[in-house]
């Protein structure tokens, strides 16, 4: 049974790290990040079973994999505070001869890593390879991945959601980020997704939904979805959440997708979640 | 030079049985085909081993991030696709997901160039070795015969990395000997010469061992090296050979931009300024026809490489 109190006391954590490392660099991509702080922690402190000792093979343990990878923010501060690599490493994101890539990348050995990301659409196709692979290998370990809403919008995405369904893929558990915001304005703006839930149901897998934000929610959510893996079908849970959550005045817009706090912002962000385990 | 033909067959039917091989041989080789499977000739490896084919159906994008994602856990996989679609519709995928990812994926790829015949253009890519050599980290393999294509699939298994392996759909002379052990990276002296040293790869070898017999008759020596790897290209091989010629032609089924050709100008620009000639596609899109046409049309024939040859000699 997870410990709610102490899974939001990490939250809270995580989304200074967020706050202060898009802000030392003036670039990066806080509104995401902080919107899918709750389901960062639930997968890595409380769902998966995962090894910080970081082996690329990932044999015997779930793994999980960022499509959306412009939101490694919240991405590198989880993976620090599990243990992956020093926190202190979060001070270099976006710098020269960092291993935190403004995008995750496998090309500079960042523990937790295992492909690149950034360009969109490619990462349920990664992780169903992954987990065919876990089959062919008798691994009854589970690929999870995630993915924003706007993303959805790439085709790549499809072709893998037919092939999953078609394939019988059912030791994956995607995520969609569905905060209803890209850069450009709100996904319904831009290009309406519909109904969302429908379309993966169409597409043959099983979906969940919850308030990806409250953090027994996105847990309960996550053991469902674990229960019903092994049943023949490829598993999307539809988590609601509130772009920039946690930051007052980064939430309600698309406006924080990739935009930076200035000093005096990042000063409001941070008496809104005070230090609870440590700044690195 | 004294070149024996062995038989006749298509590159591609090399790959398959390459491909077959592996499946006995190495448990962790899976494959992948977005639904050209007999084009590909990978049947009898989908039928041995069911379990380690995949059928993606026309989803080439997906075809290539699944194949990065099975790398995870041990497996290396074989896509199969044709040319065209292994590498300028998936480039990005190619590029982020596997190259730039350092992943372990063999993309193997039938029907390139003109010789794909009466489909035309739209399937006849021209561009292919260069959208792929310039990938950091991508090796580039264009074998010439049936043999050296089964022998490139079977080597690529033990190389630990993204290849690019083109090959394509006519069949065509096999004279590169059955159990030749396949080097990747390593240029293959077909006939030692002293006037000219003539570098070819894939289909255009055999034009090349045509051209070196009728040069011959008329008193001209021409090396003939056959560059199976584009990349890493065999810069000594080049460079001693060019050391004792002092010209070139090169001749490949691709543009001229981006080719083989550009690769050994740039390695000799860098070294060892030559005169060269280069015989390849020179900026124009393909059309519908018989492939033995096409080759003729777009200059990629045996009597290409010969009136290249004397116009290099006349600049030596």
């Amino acid at each position: 049974m997870a410990d709610i109190q102490q899974l939001e006391k990490i939250c809270t954590q995580v989304r200074r790290d967020i706050v202060r490392m898009v802000h030392a660099q003036s670039s990066g991509h806080p509104g995401g990040s902080l919107g899918c702080t709750e389901f960062f922690v639930a997968l890595y402190f409380d769902i998966m079973k995962h090894n910080k000792n970081f082996q690329m093979d990932g044999s015997g343990e779930d793994l999980f994999f960022l499509s959306n990878g412009h939101i490694s923010p919240v991405w590198y501060s989880v993976l620090a505070r599990s243990g992956y690599f020093p926190v202190s490493e979060l001070a270099t994101f976006r710098t020269i001869d960092s291993r935190l890539q403004g995008h995750p990348t496998t090309h500079e050995g960042l523990p937790g890593i295992r492909v690149a990301s950034g360009s969109l659409g490619q990462g349920m196709s990664i992780a169903i390879g992954a987990a065919e692979t876990k089959k062919l290998n008798n691994d009854k370990c589970i690929v999870y991945s995630l993915h924003g809403d706007g993303e959805l919008q790439e085709g790549q995405i499809w072709e893998a959601a037919m092939f999953a369904s078609a394939h019988k893929v059912d030791n994956i558990i995607s995520t969609i980020d569905y905060n209803g915001r890209q850069i450009d304005g709100d996904v319904d703006d831009v290009i309406p997704l519909g109904n969302i839930e429908d379309k993966w149901k169409a597409f043959g897998w099983e979906t969940l939904s919850c308030d990806g934000n409250n953090q027994e929610e996105i847990i309960q959510a996550l053991n469902n979805a674990k229960k019903m893996t092994g049943n023949g079908k490829p598993i999307m849970i539809i988590m609601k959440t509130e772009m920039g959550f946690g930051v007052d005045f980064m939430m309600g817009s698309h406006k924080w997708h990739g935009v930076a706090p200035n000093d005096e912002q990042l000063a409001d962000a941070l008496s809104q979640n005070p230090e609870t385990i440590g700044d690195y | 030079m004294n070149m024996e033909i062995l038989g006749n067959n298509d590159t591609r039917s090399g790959f398959g049985a390459g491909l077959s091989f592996l499946g006995e041989s190495n448990p962790n080789v899976v494959a992948l085909c977005a639904d050209l499977t007999g084009s590909l000739k990978m049947n009898d490896f989908q039928n041995k081993y069911p379990d380690r084919f995949f059928q993606v159906g026309i989803a080439e994008a997906n075809m290539m991030g699944i194949a990065a994602g099975l790398t995870i856990g041990g497996k290396i996989p074989f896509t199969g696709t044709f040319a065209n679609f292994s590498t300028s519709r998936v480039y990005d995928q190619v590029r982020q997901s596997i190259a730039y990812s350092g992943k372990n994926v063999k993309i193997c790829a039938s029907h390139a160039g003109l010789t794909l015949g009466e489909d035309g253009a739209t399937h006849q890519v021209l561009e292919d070795i260069g959208m792929m050599k310039m990938l950091p980290g991508m090796t580039v393999i264009n074998p010439c015969d049936y043999n050296q294509t089964k022998a490139a699939t079977i080597a690529i298994a033990d190389h630990v990395g993204p290849v690019y392996l083109r090959f394509g759909r006519p069949k065509v002379p096999i004279f590169i000997p059955e159990n030749q052990k396949f080097e990747i990276g390593k240029g293959l002296l077909l006939n030692e010469g002293s006037d000219v040293t003539i570098f070819a790869t894939g289909h255009l070898v055999w034009e090349a061992v045509e051209a070196v017999k009728s040069l011959a008759a008329q008193g001209i020596s021409a090396e003939l090296i056959n560059i199976h790897t584009i990349k890493p290209l065999d810069d000594e091989c080049i460079l001693s050979s060019v050391a004792k010629t002092k010209c070139v032609v090169t001749a490949e089924e691709h543009q001229i931009a981006g080719g083989m050709g550009e690769s050994i100008a740039q390695l000799l620009a860098s070294n060892s300024p030559t005169p060269m000639e280069f015989v390849a596609v020179n900026d124009k899109f393909g059309e519908s026809g018989k492939p033995a046409d096409l080759m003729k049309k777009y200059g990629l024939h045996s009597s290409n490489i010969i009136e290249a040859t004397h116009r290099v000699l006349k600049r030596k």
